[in-house]
């Protein structure tokens, strides 16, 4: 007998066929009337192609009634095959290859793939799970096998493939030929690999400067979010709340605005540069521009990330194990060596490789502060768009991106390993967490306490410029470059919005908050399947989604372009192609932080779900994801904010009615018009903190049972589950 | 974990409601900056009726997006940019071919980028390439006010001058042809090599010396005359241009049609209108200081006084071909910007 998936899985295929419209149309209304958008059943007889997609439903049908898993695993698999193969091969313009034509003659045209696709092709692969299931596979697990399934599917329709359309054209020259010599000459250019400035004149390739300042980046960002996680959570400072606040504002922070902010105070023409020069004498040089600056604007940047990562592995370190090892006599300084520290190694490999990779990707503080200091993600976007246009080069540039993207997420496997650190398991833990050792606390805040001021400083910047005539010269205030872009005028038709920046505010609003919950689920499914479950493959699996994390947004934008325009699938123009796009490229954030929380859940709390009769999906509704919920918390506010900040992947997807706030304060930037761009910035900052708010009030914070220091009433012990 | 699958549910809801893109009567791609653009637009749809949706993003991307979407082209138009994108697109098959009744109306230089492109393209305003410098930056230096491009060589300018690197800026490679074009490719490169011993950064954008330069990060900043004015005015910043006495390039802004747009009629509207006097009448507005193609409206005020700019007759068929280019651009690489300070 089947389970009951199987069946309502096989009504879905067979809804996918005969209920709905099986091409996707601009205007679904007209096309309704002309009769086009029709199901695939009416389809069929004009296009002879579409027949065998059919018949499979019926194949299905079968083997559902008659308990042949085999047999609806085959035809499962048989019709997403030649979904894809008549798709690719049949266009809106005939024949997609030429010999095509010549085999088989005629001109027969389709369009994009439509929600009657879209149900088809879920249901075929789901089906395929439920009959492999059945087969055994993955223990008999259907909603294992389908969920890897689905995000295999999905990332490899909307990362790999667009990805590989842009780096094909490595191997290929200007006008479209293949031409592999082309490759070799542009892969050992000097541009990339040059060493120059080791022996004094000139500058170093972009590979070397890239990797360079990210190994910088990645160390110092892990090095300081450690301090401020400890100083958050093992000290008696009341620093916690402003740090977690803190934390907060960079990651909500259009990029190009900290390195205006950073000009504005050590530029030639900074307040503290002139400062320094007028009191002390000290010469005002250009010292920012260069890897200077970038690597001070990433470090403030991406420090919260790994700041946001570390205290959520931090707190889930039962605080018994450092009491047994005080117990035990040890020093609190051997107590962090020996207990804490390996507890919290594979939570800092993840902030170093988060920290290594966001600086490889990041486009918009190189472009601002990076002078001649070239990097390979703006080198790459100049030679898609610069004077040059040569497409080869980002490619070959991507490429070498890609390779140093993946060597550190190899080392970061080797260093963490395959070890186990779980520290939350079914039994309660009653342990109340040490103190710091007193070198390490005096540690922590010589570097926590100047890098807040630093921060708070570079934030009052930002948040008062659009507030005063024209910041770092004239401060007297005034509301003018507030209501250019959010004035609101009473006119004859009522109140309206006439601020120029409404129409982008209300689109990324809604776009990023339509992204939140499904990046956050897609990342959270994923790092579990990574985490929990074994099956064949899972390190080709866990490459392929850290791919779209590796390519510079401005290559993931050319790329979403080249593979959405044109049938099978069509997305360009559409909202959805940006929400696509953000939940793809940020969803390696959710997978990290899963992971990093998954890894130190013990796994009996599965098994012993999975023993009282639960299946996997009830075990991480009900077991998982409670535990999970700063990762959730995590995973959610960083999607969010990463989709209302990113410019440089959707910068190429934007249209005339989805405009989004970054582009536009780039384009204000761009004209020298800083009041605006900086009040549109603190305007997308308060409403981001009260979006974060909100989603900690619905989500809530974590509730592992831990005693808190210096308190006597006794914490719930154990998992509170919800 | 309720809430969590409500929000998953309410989020797939939503998307299928963002699935569709809108239509508009004619679609424009605009290479101008933001405020250009939009007015452009909104004084489109006033004056004709037709609702017209614009997007903007810079020559080079819309160039690269163009490229990317030609086998189902989204847009109809592209206004403005530097010409050698459009010239380009144009060698590449992208753009249609349209001659506008307007053409007679325009002046020579706007009607002989038209020719040059076999029509798929055309003038819509013109800048010549300068310099800014920052007056108080200079004052603080106690320096006598830059003139000439040979001024940019002298000692104490030492780090204080900045350029684009030509391969990634149209701005910085017109620079490079024309000095090529004012003195001979030798003695051109002569003159960048002892230039980049004063530079002190070569940035990536276009824009970015004439903004450095406003915010006085660096004392000269080459740049477009008319970018360096709009800086100055909306930025208010202490900036000077200098249009050098040697004679300098220009830039001819254009405008094409695309190749298999949707809306061929109304993009057609828009391209006549586009070169009509109550279109061009209205860029300074927007802060625009350039020369206008159709020679009934008259140079904004705000403008560089052309009779004090020495043009060269610059030759956009050879150093807008891509063969001439890559040479040019390659030979700046090895000798130029490798060199040590």
């Amino acid at each position: 007998m089947m389970p009951a998936a199987a069946r309502g899985w096989s009504a879905a295929f067979a809804l996918a066929v005969v209920g709905l419209p099986w091409y996707g149309h601009e205007d679904p209304f007209s096309a309704f009337l002309a009769g086009e958008a029709l199901p695939l059943v009416f389809q069929a007889g004009a296009r002879p192609w579409l027949l065998p997609l059919l018949l499979l439903p019926a194949v299905v049908q079968i083997a559902v009634r008659r308990d042949r898993p085999r047999l609806m695993v085959g035809a499962a698999a048989v019709a997403l095959a030649w979904l894809c193969l008549q798709g690719f091969a049949i266009n809106h313009r005939g024949w997609t290859w030429e010999w095509l034509g010549a085999l088989f003659g005629g001109k027969p045209t389709q369009a994009a793939m439509g929600w009657g696709a879209l149900l088809y092709a879920l249901a075929a692969t789901q089906l395929a799970a439920v009959g492999l299931a059945r087969q055994g596979w993955c223990r008999g697990d259907a909603f294992v096998l389908g969920s890897i399934l689905l995000i295999l599917g999905a990332i490899l329709l909307f990362v790999f493939w667009p990805v590989m359309t842009v780096l094909i054209s490595a191997v290929r020259d200007n006008s479209g030929n293949f031409a592999p010599a082309e490759f070799w000459d542009k892969f050992t250019d000097r541009s990339i690999w040059g060493l120059e400035c080791l022996s004094g004149g000139g500058n170093c390739g972009a590979a070397w400067n890239t990797l360079a300042l990210a190994v910088g980046v990645g160390l110092l960002s892990t090095l300081l979010g450690l301090a401020f996680a400890l100083v958050a959570l093992r000290t008696g400072l009341r620093l916690k709340g402003p740090i977690r606040l803190l934390s907060l504002l960079p990651i909500i922070t259009p990029p190009f605005v900290i390195g205006l902010a950073l000009i504005i105070m050590f530029g030639r023409t900074g307040f503290v540069t002139i400062f320094l020069y007028e009191t002390f004498g000290i010469p005002r040089t250009r010292w920012l521009y260069g890897w200077p600056g970038v690597a001070l604007a990433q470090l403030l940047a991406f420090t919260p990330i790994a700041f946001l990562v570390l205290v959520g592995v931090l707190q889930s370190v039962a605080p018994s194990l450092e009491e047994a090892a005080g117990t035990l006599r040890a020093g609190r300084w051997r107590t962090f060596r020996t207990v804490t520290w390996p507890l919290i190694r594979p939570g800092v490999a993840n902030a170093f490789l988060i920290g290594f990779i966001e600086s490889m990707a990041d486009f918009g503080n190189p472009l601002m502060l990076g002078g001649s200091f070239n990097v390979l993600s703006t080198d790459i976007f100049f030679a898609v768009v610069g004077a040059a246009q040569d497409q080869g080069r980002a490619a070959v540039l991507g490429v070498v991106l890609l390779g140093f993207t993946m060597a550190a997420f190899t080392a970061q496997r080797l260093w963490v390993g395959r070890a186990r650190y779980t520290t939350v398991t079914g039994k309660g833990d009653s342990g109340v967490p040490p103190p710091l050792p007193l070198g390490l606390r005096a540690a922590c805040y010589a570097t926590v306490l100047p890098w807040l001021v630093l921060t708070i400083v570079v934030y009052a910047i930002v948040l008062s410029g659009g507030f005063v005539e024209n910041i770092g010269r004239d401060h007297t205030p005034t509301w003018k470059h507030f209501l250019i872009a959010f004035g609101i005028d009473h006119g004859v038709g009522g109140w309206f919005l006439s601020g120029s920046a409404w129409n982008s505010f209300i689109t990324t609003m809604w776009l990023s908050a339509l992204s939140m919950p499904l990046t956050a689920a897609l990342g959270l499914i994923t790092a579990w399947l990574l985490a929990r479950q074994e099956f064949r493959g899972r390190g080709a699996f866990e490459f392929l989604t850290m791919m779209s994390f590796a390519i510079p947004g401005t290559v993931i934008g050319v790329s979403y372009i080249l593979a959405f325009n044109t049938p099978p699938v069509e997305l360009t123009g559409t909202g959805m192609i940006l929400v696509l796009a953000f939940m793809f490229r940020n969803m390696p954030v959710g997978i990290r932080a899963g992971i990093a929380s998954l890894s130190q859940i013990d796994k009996s709390l599965d098994e012993a779900s999975l023993t009282l009769g639960a299946r996997s999906w009830r075990t991480f509704r009900l077991v998982i994801l409670p535990i999970l919920r700063p990762a959730i918390i995590a995973a959610m506010v960083y999607s969010f904010v990463r989709a209302v900040t990113s410019v440089s992947a959707v910068i190429f997807l934007t249209t005339a009615e989805y405009q989004l706030a970054t582009v536009y304060i780039v384009g204000r930037a761009e004209m020298s018009e800083y009041g605006v761009a900086l009040a549109y910035s603190a305007v997308l900052i308060a409403v981001m903190v009260g979006a974060l708010m909100l989603i900690r009030l619905l989500v809530g914070e974590q509730r592992i049972g831990r005693r808190a220091a210096n308190t006597s009433e006794t914490a719930p012990v154990g998992l509170a589950a919800s | 974990m309720r809430s969590a699958k409500t929000l998953l549910i309410a989020a797939a809801a939503l998307l299928a409601s963002v699935a569709m893109p809108a239509r508009a009567d004619v679609v424009v791609y605009c290479s101008a900056d933001e405020k250009m653009c939009r007015g452009l637009i909104t004084a489109f749809t006033r004056e004709t009726g037709i609702k017209a949706d614009m997007t903007r993003q810079s020559s080079g991307e819309t160039y690269a997006r163009i490229r990317a979407e030609k086998d189902n082209p989204r847009a109809d138009v592209w206004w403005g940019g530097t010409g050698d994108p459009h010239l380009q697109a144009a060698e590449e098959g992208l753009l249609a071919e349209y001659k506008s009744p307007l053409l007679p109306k325009l002046r020579e230089w706007a009607v002989r980028q038209a020719e040059l492109a076999k029509f798929q393209t055309v003038g819509v305003y013109m800048g010549a390439l300068g310099y800014g410098y920052n007056s108080e930056e200079l004052a603080r230096k106690r320096l006598a006010a830059p003139r000439c491009w040979a001024d940019l060589l002298k000692p104490e300018y030492k780090g204080e001058v900045q350029m684009a690197d030509p391969n990634s800026s149209g701005t910085a490679y017109t620079m490079l042809a024309t000095l090529v074009q004012l003195w001979g490719e030798e003695q051109a490169f002569d003159y960048l090599k002892k230039l980049h011993r004063n530079i002190n950064d070569y940035t990536k954008s276009g824009a970015a010396p004439a903004q450095a330069a406003g915010k006085g990060e660096t004392l000269v900043g080459v740049a477009f005359q008319h970018d360096v004015v709009m800086v100055a005015l909306t930025g208010r910043r202490p900036l000077v241009t200098v249009s050098p006495c040697e004679g300098t390039g220009y830039e001819v802004g254009s405008m094409s049609l695309i190749k298999g747009g949707r809306n061929a009629a109304d993009a057609r509207k828009f391209y006549d209108w586009a070169l009509g006097a109550s279109a061009q009448r209205i860029m300074p507005e927007f802060g625009s200081f350039q020369v206008p193609s159709n020679s009934d409206v008259p140079v904004p005020k705000e403008a560089p006084d052309l009779s004090s700019i020495k043009l060269i007759n610059y030759d956009f068929a050879k150093y807008g071909s891509s063969a001439e280019r890559r040479r040019l651009l390659a030979r700046w690489t090895n000798e130029v910007k490798g060199a040590p300070r």
